[in-house]
């Protein structure tokens, strides 16, 4: 190869390992001021676009791990239905209610505000999934323990949201 | 069918008829989708719902017909300037004017062809740009002025322009005003009150005895805040009188839930009355099952305190009383420390109730200083020697549920007690979706005032006006035993060492009933 040819590959290549480092380091300041940094870190490198998206980007890759979590709770939560446990019954059908909340509500409302630019009612979305997935948990309360798996998925989705919230706060 | 109603758009009074326009989401009970609705009225009470005003069919406005505010001109048109969200997202302003004036309904309106009239100017960000304002006349009356929010990095700000025909604009230098630390700064408000007179001023006066409020709602808390200043037309800059309370750090409209506000100039009666949007405080599981969310609150008037001179009042507008029927009322109570009077009222939901305390001058000279703060307070349950005291509202017999509106008097270190008006919800509901907190802050009492309240109570809206409106509180509580008929009324004093003193006029009151305009029948 010419050299000048060389040196454009090395520029190049150069620019591709800067921005992936600048990218790289959007995601790791961003975790950084989030209450869950490991969480928001492998959520974030899971997602194959979060190399290149911005800050509005990241929010909407976080809402969509909420919605991937809150479904496998929806789902976890009929389940247990069909196995019929009288005692559940109650507690499951409000956890029902409660991420129906958080999928037909919440997770479209934060998609749509950070799509469309008004970024407090992503906020108020992931605030609103937390406390749903709070609820579910409470659900419980004084009836009969709640099933284990279904409480892993009521704090994931606590979690998730929580960090979700803090980075929408960023473009606030 | 499910809805989501947010923020009041171009209010205004034009041949007869009040105007409301709002944010609107015909298809959800969740923010999106945002078309204009209108509603119109001839007594700010009674509303009449009209086909929407403007739908998102533009690509300049496809993914939102934002909010706007309305400016009548001197030859009677009307202006309308809105905030659309274009088709990729980036936030314009936009003019559009009633296709016939002459209509008295106004129900149809034109966008202009030029839209988009603004886009973001340099270093503003296309997503930090939107909610203008009601335009004012420049000093020489021959320009309009507008001014729209946004922030640059963590300061909010208030951008300035000047344009002959609503159409074409000069971005001016500098900016209204800018206040460090305070973010985006969302429907921005501007507008003059007067230090001397009675009526509220048109957005365009100026002049000696007139200080001009400027108000944001800030993106980051979700409140809205004012600060009291002198407008200087000629630099078009803004000065708060006590950079201390400057915007965003100082007094707000409403220490309770209260959002995206809006005043307007009624040239009807010569007031200037604001609007603002009270938001859901429960789940929003909820909000999907009942079909709704978000309420728009009682039409509030607003003057300068001319006893304080540092702080505006603001009291519902005098037609709500016209929902007032049958009354009681208790003179005179005494409210000795640790007790709590029940009252025999009739529609203990839908109330305007008007409450006066007194106490004895010695006992708050003779009490020890102490600190308070409504919100770390724990609400009404923590007793003092000089509070809390007040009435419960949406109380059921038991108490299970009850929801405390109290002042609570703390001496301060220099020995001037300081007076609190808070709104306690933390045992507002047996319901575990709703958020329970204790709103409130400090309000000013002057030399020989006694202490009033007056709470108007809608089932799930409770807004309280302390000292004739200088402090107020709008809460949203959702009782699962003190509703219509169960919920009682009461007066308290949960004080230590306080003797009071209470005065009470509680009224039934009748409900507003709002329909859709009988169109077919014009």
């Amino acid at each position: 190869m010419k050299n000048q040819q060389i040196i454009c590959l090395i520029l190049l290549t150069l620019i591709i390992i800067h921005q992936t480092y600048a990218d790289e380091n959007l995601i790791q300041t961003t975790c950084n001021n989030t209450p869950n940094y490991q969480l928001c870190i492998n959520t974030l490198r899971a997602s194959p676009g979060s190399a290149t998206v911005d800050m509005a980007g990241l929010g909407l890759i976080m809402v969509a791990a909420v919605k991937a979590m809150s479904e496998q709770a929806l789902s976890a939560v009929n389940s247990l239905r069909k196995s019929g446990q009288p005692k559940l019954s109650q507690p499951l059908q409000r956890c029902t209610d409660f991420y129906n909340g958080v999928l037909k509500a919440d997770v479209p409302m934060a998609e749509e505000a950070l799509r469309k630019g008004d970024p407090k009612f992503g906020e108020d979305g992931m605030v609103d999934a937390a406390f749903e997935a709070e609820l579910c948990e409470g659900a419980f309360k004084g009836v009969v323990a709640p099933p284990p798996s279904l409480s892993g998925f009521n704090k994931d989705v606590r979690d998730l949201a929580g960090v979700a919230r803090a980075i929408i706060r960023n473009l606030l | 069918m499910t809805i989501s109603a947010t923020d009041p758009n171009g209010p205004l009074y034009y041949n007869g008829w009040y105007h409301l326009f709002y944010q609107y989401n015909p298809d959800s009970a969740i923010w999106g989708n945002i078309t204009w609705a209108h509603a119109i009225s001839k007594d700010l009470i009674h509303w009449l719902h009209l086909p929407f005003a403007m739908v998102p069919d533009q690509w300049y406005d496809i993914n939102g017909v934002w909010t706007g505010s309305a400016t009548i001109l001197p030859d009677g048109r009307i202006m309308m300037i809105y905030t659309g969200d274009t088709y990729d997202v980036v936030q314009v302003q936009c003019l559009a004017y009633p296709a016939n004036l002459s209509d008295p309904l106004l129900l149809k309106w034109v966008k202009d062809p030029s839209n988009p009239v603004l886009f973001p100017p340099p270093g503003i960000g296309p997503k930090d740009f939107r909610d203008p304002t009601t335009a004012w006349l420049s000093p020489d009356g021959d320009k309009w002025r507008i001014t729209i929010g946004s922030k640059i990095g963590k300061t909010g700000i208030s951008l300035n322009y000047e344009t002959k025909d609503f159409i074409k604009y000069d971005l001016m230098d500098g900016f209204l005003h800018q206040v460090p630390g305070t973010g985006m700064w969302e429907c921005v408000d501007f507008y003059p009150v007067s230090m001397v007179g009675q009526n509220g001023l048109d957005t365009s006066v100026n002049g000696p005895g007139i200080k001009h409020v400027l108000k944001a709602s800030l993106d980051d808390d979700k409140n809205d805040y004012y600060a009291l200043g002198t407008y200087d037309p000629i630099k078009n800059k803004w000065t708060p009188d006590d950079p201390e309370l400057d915007v965003g750090i100082g007094l707000r409209y409403d220490y309770g839930k209260y959002y995206a506000s809006k005043t307007f100039y009624d040239q009807h009666k010569k007031r200037r009355i604001l609007w603002g949007w009270i938001r859901e405080t429960d789940a929003e599981s909820l909000d999907l099952l009942k079909g709704w969310a978000g309420v728009q609150s009682i039409p509030r008037s607003i003057v300068f305190d001319k006893k304080t001179g540092n702080n505006i009042l603001q009291w519902p507008v005098e037609e709500v009383e016209s929902l007032r029927s049958s009354s009681v009322e208790f003179k005179d109570v005494t409210l000795v420390p640790g007790s709590i009077i029940p009252l025999e009222v009739h529609s203990p939901s839908q109330a305007d109730i008007v409450v006066s305390f007194d106490i004895d001058k010695k006992t708050i000279e003779e009490a020890a200083n102490m600190s308070y703060d409504c919100s770390k307070s724990g609400g009404a349950v923590n007793r003092g020697p000089l509070g809390p005291f007040g009435i419960i509202v949406l109380g059921d017999e038991t108490l299970s549920e009850l929801t405390p509106i109290y002042f609570y008097i703390a001496k301060a270190y220099n020995g001037k007690p300081d007076t609190h008006f808070c709104a306690d919800e933390l045992r507002s509901s047996k319901a575990s979706d709703v958020e329970k907190i204790v709103y409130g802050s400090t309000v000013p009492v002057v030399e020989g005032e006694k202490y009033t309240i007056r709470s108007l109570v809608d089932h799930s809206i409770v807004e309280s006006f302390a000292q004739g409106g200088r402090s107020v509180i709008t809460s949203r509580i959702y009782p699962t035993k003190a509703i219509n008929d169960a919920a009682r009324i009461f007066l308290f004093n949960n004080a230590t060492k306080a003797k009071v003193t209470a005065s009470i006029k509680i009224w039934k009151m009748d409900t507003a009933d709002i329909h859709p305009f009988p169109l077919d029948q014009i």
